[in-house]
Formats: structure tokens, sequence, C-alpha cells
């Protein structure tokens, strides 16, 4: 479904802020698969998922999404593919739009917009529905804008809105870090639920490790733009936070040696 | 005094067309200036070689369209701050319509224009209120579409693409598109209001649309620091009221002894005042919808870099009132 080969990327390539970011990355996603992914601040999780959706631009290698070649896409032309819910839930809903509104202009993912009003009936009662679904009592605020929302309030918001429409890849960047614990939680387990709903195929970084084993079925780890950690199914199933605590350990205690034998 | 309202209801669709760039794509589109007077030139133009005046107008809205798409152009594609590419395409409309024109001004007085009828007849600019009934059906006809356009799924994408740029990407919209439309129709509004003019004062002339950005800035923030912007319907209709009354207040002025000469510093201090008036202390006693918008959420940046200032949750307080368009 989701096809990454030999992707690298640079930022600010041969100057004194030289940033390898990914090196070299290979990456395969099955149908339905839902991979989560750890790692370090800086370890390029967020790149990744940025060369994905076509925000940003690998320097080499190729993206494949359902066997089309989206390499050379920008962002809004992989959307009709891709759904996404970013950490900041200020940035996945526009503020000065009602939620059906929000929902509307979601609707119409990858969609020619013309010239028919947004907002009709069947869709008032479509919408209804769907925010039901987050049994926070939204589906009675359709009129409501969304910028008086509360952020969990807005991320579950967003999270339907990336989801609703089944695109064929959902990518998730720490999208519950802003949030209190609580929220977070239930944030959390609607991702569970519509991920399972709409059969997505799923890259979610996270910061919280014990999210990343509970959920999903394949779980890689980052470091200094490599993947150094790939489990899944019963291997993933069997570990516990202490392993990944250890396995970051295993890295550092490297990196220190390797500084060790440089100096 | 019915003059005055009479024009503020032509001038409401240059008003219109502001809204459009200024609140709808928070672009400040000096564009304007030019555009105003290209459609009065071209219009003007037409009429006197035997153009109907109705397809003289249409021309003009042809007009506006080019020259806001090549705001639109420079912008996006040339990567050229708003703010400038606006003024590079206004001062080369400045020449492009002495160009059109062939002199800085032409007669329109005994030429058949879209208001001969009514102006023959007495209804016009006297003391019958015909006209201003009439003008008012045309400006809330284009009121109407403005309003139905922006609830379309096209006009909901350039909301959004005022509001939340990054959001409408990810959902498969071009920004660059939308803008470059946006500005299109609202320089298309601007000089269909020029054309409007230049036929209502029997004369098209190049300096006509100097200062045409203030006024319509003015009408838009007159009017919405009145009625609100609480939802497009409200804003958009507070823009044809703010130009009526803009118009109002110039006459007074006028009338009270400030020469003619003068206007153009009246628009400049009611816009200042507009803008700085509701920031002071007093008035933030007043509900939020009544002042401007304080860049209320900052939503943009989003997943592309780990925002470190993202606002912390809670139910008890919404993250911010912000219910303006
Ligand atoms: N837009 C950018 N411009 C310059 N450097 C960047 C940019 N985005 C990320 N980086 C750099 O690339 C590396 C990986 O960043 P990122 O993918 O955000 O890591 P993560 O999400 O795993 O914390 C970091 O060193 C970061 O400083
Ligand atoms: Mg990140």
């Amino acid at each position: 479904m989701l096809q990454l080969t030999g992707i690298s990327k640079t930022f600010f390539p041969g100057t004194v802020n030289e940033r390898r970011a990914l090196v070299d990355i290979d990456l395969h996603l099955k149908e339905r698969d839902f991979v989560t992914v750890i790692g370090s601040n800086g370890a390029g999780k967020s790149t990744l998922l940025n060369i994905v959706s076509g925000s940003i631009r690998a320097d080499q290698g190729t993206v494949a999404i359902g066997g089309r070649d989206v390499t050379k896409l920008t962002d809004f032309q992989c959307a009709s593919y891709i759904g996404r819910v970013f950490q900041n839930p200020s940035a996945g809903t526009a503020p000065h739009m009602t939620i059906k509104e929000n929902l509307a202009v979601a609707q119409q993912r990858g969609r020619r917009r013309g010239l028919r009003l947004a907002v009709t009936k069947a869709r008032r009662e479509q919408f209804k529905q769907e925010l039901a679904t987050l049994e926070q009592g939204l589906e009675n605020r359709l009129d409501d804008w969304v910028g008086l929302l509360s952020g969990g309030q807005r991320q579950s918001l967003s999270l339907l809105m990336a989801t609703f429409t089944h695109p064929q890849i959902l990518l998730l960047d720490e999208h519950t870090a802003a949030l209190d614990p609580q929220r977070a939680a239930l944030v959390t387990r609607l991702t569970a639920e519509l991920v399972e709903r709409h059969h997505l195929t799923t890259l979610m970084v996270t910061h919280n490790m014990e999210q990343a084993l509970t959920m999903g079925n394949r779980l890689i780890m980052m470091h200094q733009g490599k993947i150094i950690m790939d489990v899944a199914g019963e291997e993933k199933a069997a570990m516990k936070v202490p392993d990944l605590l250890a396995a970051f350990e295993n890295i550092r205690g490297a990196e220190l040696s390797d500084r060790t034998l440089l100096a | 005094m019915i003059t005055a309202v009479e024009l503020g209801l032509l001038y409401a669709l240059m008003a219109l067309g502001v809204y459009l760039t200024f609140r709808i794509l928070e672009f400040a589109d000096l564009t304007v200036d030019g555009g105003f007077t290209t459609g009065a030139a071209v219009a003007g133009v037409s009429i006197v070689n035997g153009v109907d005046p109705l397809v003289a107008s249409g021309a003009a809205f042809v007009a506006g369209l080019g020259a806001g798409t090549i705001t639109g152009l420079l912008h996006t594609k040339a990567n050229i701050d708003g703010l400038l590419a606006g003024i590079l395409t206004q001062i080369a409309l400045y020449s492009i319509n002495l160009r059109i024109m062939g002199k800085p001004n032409i007669s329109l007085l005994r030429e058949d224009t879209l208001f001969s009828g009514l102006r023959a007849s007495g209804h016009l600019g006297g003391s019958s209120y015909v006209g201003i009934g009439i003008l008012s059906l045309v400006a809330l006809a284009f009121l109407a579409l403005i309003i139905w356009f922006l609830h379309t799924d096209l006009g909901l994408a350039m909301r959004a693409t005022g509001d939340n740029s990054e959001m409408i990407r990810s959902f498969g919209v071009s920004t660059d598109a939308q803008k470059i439309l946006g500005l299109a129709l609202s320089n298309g509004l601007v000089a269909l209001s020029g054309s409007l003019v230049a036929q209502y004062q029997g004369f098209a002339d190049s300096t006509m649309g100097i200062g045409m950005i203030v006024a319509g800035l003015a009408s838009v923030i007159i009017g919405q620091a009145i009625f609100g912007r609480l939802t497009v319907f409200r804003a958009a209709f507070a823009v044809v009221v703010g130009s009526v009354l803009y118009r109002v207040v110039i006459f007074l002025a006028l009338k009270a002894g400030l020469n003619p000469n003068d206007t153009k510093i009246i628009s400049a201090v009611l816009v200042v005042l507009a803008l700085v008036l509701p920031q002071m202390g007093f008035f933030k006693r007043i509900p939020a919808r009544f002042r401007p918008r304080n860049g209320a959420q900052t939503a943009a940046t989003g997943g592309t870099v780990d925002d470190p200032v993202a606002p912390s949750e809670s139910d008890a307080e919404p993250a911010a009132a912000p219910k303006e368009q």
C-alpha cells in the first residue's frame, strides 16, 4: 500500500547547519498495516511523514501509494490518498468555519469543488451520524465555530475529518502529545476505533512507548534518520516498555563508545 | 445626500471585492486602485464606441478578472510579497488604463449608459428615491451572489485558504489556485464597480481609482465594526452598509466645509480610527466579535516542525472566541 524506497533527505546540505534527517530509508506497509513509530527528538519521524504526504520532497528515493508513484507530487496533490492529523490541535481544522463546514471541506477530499451548496440536508444528517461516533455531543453543535471547541474536541474532529473519507494512508504525527492525559486517552481510543472501522493503513508517530506497543501491528524505532528496529506481530506483542528502553540505551551506549573511540 | 447613498451602493461592489481579499483571503490587495480605473476605462471606451452599456460593464468585469489574476500569479508563482505584487499591478495598470482611454478623461454625458434612462426621468441623484431603490436591488443581488458563493464547496475552500492554509492543502486544495481565483473575482467586482461609477457620474478619469483601496477597507472595517462579522451573511451585509455609510460620512464632511481634496485624509483617518479604537482598553469589554481579529489562532504550522507552543487543552476554557469572518 505504501512503499518507500531509498529515501534520503538532508536539510541545508553543504552548510554548517547541515542536518541529515533521513538516510536511505526503505519501508513497506501492507494494506491495513498499522505501524507505530518511535524515536528520540530529531530522529526524522516528522520528516518521514512529511515526505509521504508530499509536504517535503525527498533528495533521493521514491514514494508509491497503492502502486502509484507519488514521489513528485506536492501535498495537495497527494491529499486524495492521504489523511493527516497534526500535533497542534489548531492545525487540522479551520477555526472561523463551523463544524459542518469543516466536515464539508473534508468530505470533498481530492474531489472537484464546484458551485454546489456545501452543506445540504442530507450531508447534515450524515455529519450528525459521524459526529455521534465521537461521543462528545458534537452532533448537536453542527453550527458552532470550530474555534470555540477545546483542544481535545478539535483533535477528535480533525481525526474524524482525516478518516471518514477512507484515505488510502492515514498519517498521525504525535497527535495526542498536546492534550492532557485524559483527552489524550480519549483521542487514542478514537484513533483505534476509526482505523478499525475504515480499514485504514496507518503510520502513527508517538512519543508514548506504551501507546506504541499497545496500538497497531508493527513498530519501528528511528534514530538519526535510520530505522533501527522493526518488529511486528507476535514479536511486537511480546515486547514491553523496558525492552524499548533497553533498545534506546543500547543505541546511546553505542554512540558513546563511538565517541570515545574517536576521542 | 441621495447622491451619496446611490454612490455608496455602486461602490459597494468594490467594497465586496475588498472583503473577499482582505477578510476571506487575509490579503491586502493594492491592485484595487488600478483595477477600479481599468473598469471605468474599458466601459468608457466601449460605450463611446457604441457598445451596449451592459456588454461594456461585462467587459469591465472581465478586465478586472485579468488584473486580479496577474496579481495572483505574481504573488503565488513568482513568490512576490502580496503587498508588492498588488502595487506592481496597480502601477502597470496606470499606464495600461491611459492606453485604453487614449487620453486622461472620457466623457460619457452624451452616451447611452446603464443609467441614462433613470437620469433622464429624474430618478437619479435628485429628490426621488427610485434610484436608491433600484441600486439597492443591484447591490443586494451581488451581495446574495457573494454569500451564496462563500457557502458552496468552492467558496468553503476559499474561506479555508484564508483561515488555515495548511489544513485545506491537506484536503487536496491548491491554495495558490484559490488565491488567484479570489483575487480575480475581487478585482472583477472592483472593475465592475468602476464601470458603474463612471457611467453614473458621466465620465471616466485616469485618476479616479486613487485611494480606492482605502475607501474599500474603510467600508469593510466601518461596516463590520458596527454590524459585526459573526457569519459570512452578516459580514458581507455589513460591507454593503459600510460602503453607503462611508459615502455619507464623506458627504457630510464636505458639507461641513471640508475641501474635496481632503477626502483622502478623511478616509485614512477613518480607517485608522476603526482599526485603533477597538484595541484600546475601554473597548476590550465589547464582545469579541466587534473587535478586529487578533490573530485568534495561528493555526497553520502544524506538523511540519514540532510546535513548541501547541495550546494546552482544557474543556472549561474554549481555545479562543474567534467568531468572525
Ligand atoms: N524544515 C526543516 N528545516 C531544517 N531542518 C529540519 C526541518 N525539519 C526537520 N529538520 C531537521 O531534521 C531532523 C529531523 O527532524 P524531525 O523529522 O522533525 O524529527 P522528529 O520528528 O523525529 O523529532 C532534525 O535534525 C531537524 O532539526
Ligand atoms: Mg516530530
